[in-house]
């Protein structure tokens, strides 16, 4: 082998980069096997249903919210119609937090998973949560 | 290989691998292989691959130091030497690799050559290669260290910072339903434009369209598949559940990071919820992966060992020694004489020492070689 000082070297770095996310997980014990677990209120558990199905809510309310805010302010739509055909007042604070109102046990255990930050609360006010 | 074929074959073959766990996980359920064998398969392919390459390279001697470089090389101390582009230390040829690794000098450097009005020949300034392979590395080293994210817990804040960068450009009102939302990610739409060029002008100019074999086209259009695919989980989803009451893109991206942190600590499991485009793509990935160390792509490795650049130009103050030197059988003029010389004297040949006896008597070799 010619010049290996320099090459297994080289190697050895490429694969510790390489496989950062093994070791990585080694300085925070515990961490990875926890899963987020959105809390439903008693409202919401009540209510037992969202607007629309749970799968669709789970992947698509970013979207809705994103085009209810396009449509409300620009439009001045205020009513969606859901699939089921029922009519809810297109509001984050009035209609999404009237259930969902902890933030911190909700909102937050998947967004903090995902590492996602929400542009909501540049406008609108955070729930204030009653521990 | 005519071009029409070479394409046509690399867009069956990525056909092929988009096909391969569509059907195996929507018709026979196989999230078990494709979510967590062939991932795993790709990378212990990719890392076992990479070594080999790298250890055959490793045993292959070095050349010798190549001066032929764009640069004055070091000589007399009145002329200033190019101490990046012809260097004769470490340190020059450190930012010399540096220059070549981060900003792809050589690319730089390219330039358009043809021929105008008949025989005149022009060079022109041609920089599109260099942007366009800059934009395409870049964006794609981006959106890797972007999907970090669904590979640690918690995520660094690197991770975070990449990702806001990258979503700086939001986009208030989108051009259809939803797809602002999760904000938009430059750098996916920057490696599709980017790739679609570096696909087009190897189409365009005859000479790269002449080279371009199915080996070039497969990385491009298998690299468009996954960003294609990325882009559509991300953004499409609301889009196609609007538009033609299909829910095929739609991906719930929490359990997407369960599925990719059960494989980094090694207790794999598939979650529910995760569609069969998620797979599709996790399986061109996982395809990329494994395709790496036998292909082109592993210049990637290769370029710290190119030669013209990582060998200071040092050949005239330090004396190299042929690395591959063995001992060689050598049969010197001296032994061949030894050997022939009666031989040769006989034929006439002249030789460089006489026989004995001839040379005591002093006389010319071609008339002793006469004589008898």
């Amino acid at each position: 082998m010619y010049d290996g000082w320099k090459i297994i070297p080289g190697l050895i770095i490429f694969l510790i980069l390489l496989l950062f996310p093994l070791w990585n997980q080694a300085f925070h014990p515990g961490k990875a096997g926890i899963t987020p677990n959105p809390e439903l209120t008693e409202t919401a558990k009540n209510a037992e249903k969202c607007i629309e199905p749970k799968p669709f809510m789970k992947t698509q309310h970013m979207k809705m919210l994103d085009e209810w805010r396009n449509e409300v302010v620009r439009d001045a739509e205020r009513y969606y119609k859901s699939s089921e055909g029922k009519e809810y007042y297109k509001s984050l604070q009035i209609t999404c937090l009237e259930c969902h109102s902890n933030k911190s046990k909700f909102c937050d255990q998947c967004h903090n998973y995902m590492g996602v930050d929400p542009f909501c609360w540049d406008c609108h006010i955070e729930p204030k949560e009653n521990e | 290989m005519n071009f029409i074929i070479g394409i046509l074959f690399s867009l069956v073959v990525v056909g092929i691998f988009v096909l391969i766990p569509w059907v195996g996980v929507w018709a026979f359920d196989l999230r078990y292989l494709f979510g967590i064998i062939v991932p795993y398969a790709a990378v212990a392919t990719f890392i076992v691959g990479i070594i080999i390459r790298v250890l055959g390279w490793a045993r292959s001697p070095s050349p010798f130091r190549i001066p032929t470089t764009a640069g004055q090389q070091k000589s007399l101390p009145w002329i200033k030497q190019n101490k990046i582009d012809n260097p004769s230390g470490t340190i020059g040829v450190i930012i010399r690799m540096a220059l070549e690794i981060l900003l792809f000098r050589s690319l730089f450097r390219n330039m358009s050559l043809e021929f105008r009005g008949g025989a005149k020949l022009a060079y022109e300034w041609e920089k599109w290669l260099w942007i366009a392979a800059l934009a395409f590395h870049y964006s794609f080293l981006v959106v890797l260290l972007r999907h970090l994210r669904f590979f640690t817990e918690p995520i660094p804040a690197f991770v975070r910072w990449i990702e806001k960068l990258d979503g700086l450009f939001e986009i208030g009102i989108a051009p259809f339903a939803g797809f602002a939302a999760p904000g938009i990610l430059i750098s996916g739409f920057i490696l599709i434009a980017a790739l679609t060029y570096l696909f087009l002008r190897r189409l365009y100019i005859s000479q790269t369209r002449y080279i371009s074999l199915p080996a070039d086209y497969f990385p491009l259009f298998l690299i468009i598949g996954i960003a294609a695919t990325g882009i559509l989980m991300r953004h499409m989803g609301v889009f196609m559940q609007f538009i033609f009451k299909v829910d095929w893109f739609s991906v719930q991206v929490v359990n997407v990071k369960e599925l990719a942190m059960g494989l980094v600590t090694f207790n794999p499991k598939i979650p529910e919820g995760i569609g069969t485009i998620f797979f599709i793509h996790l399986f061109l990935v996982s395809t990329l992966i494994a395709y790496f160390p036998f292909s082109k792509l592993v210049h990637m490795a290769g370029i710290f060992l190119s030669p013209t650049r990582n060998l200071a130009n040092n050949s005239r103050t330090v004396r190299h020694i042929n690395p591959w030197d063995y001992p060689v059988h050598v049969h010197s003029y001296d032994e061949y004489e030894d050997e022939f010389r009666e031989k040769m004297v006989e034929a006439g040949l002249p030789v460089e020492k006489m026989p004995e006896s001839q040379t005591e008597d002093g006389s010319g070799t071609q008339e002793e070689a006469e004589k008898e």
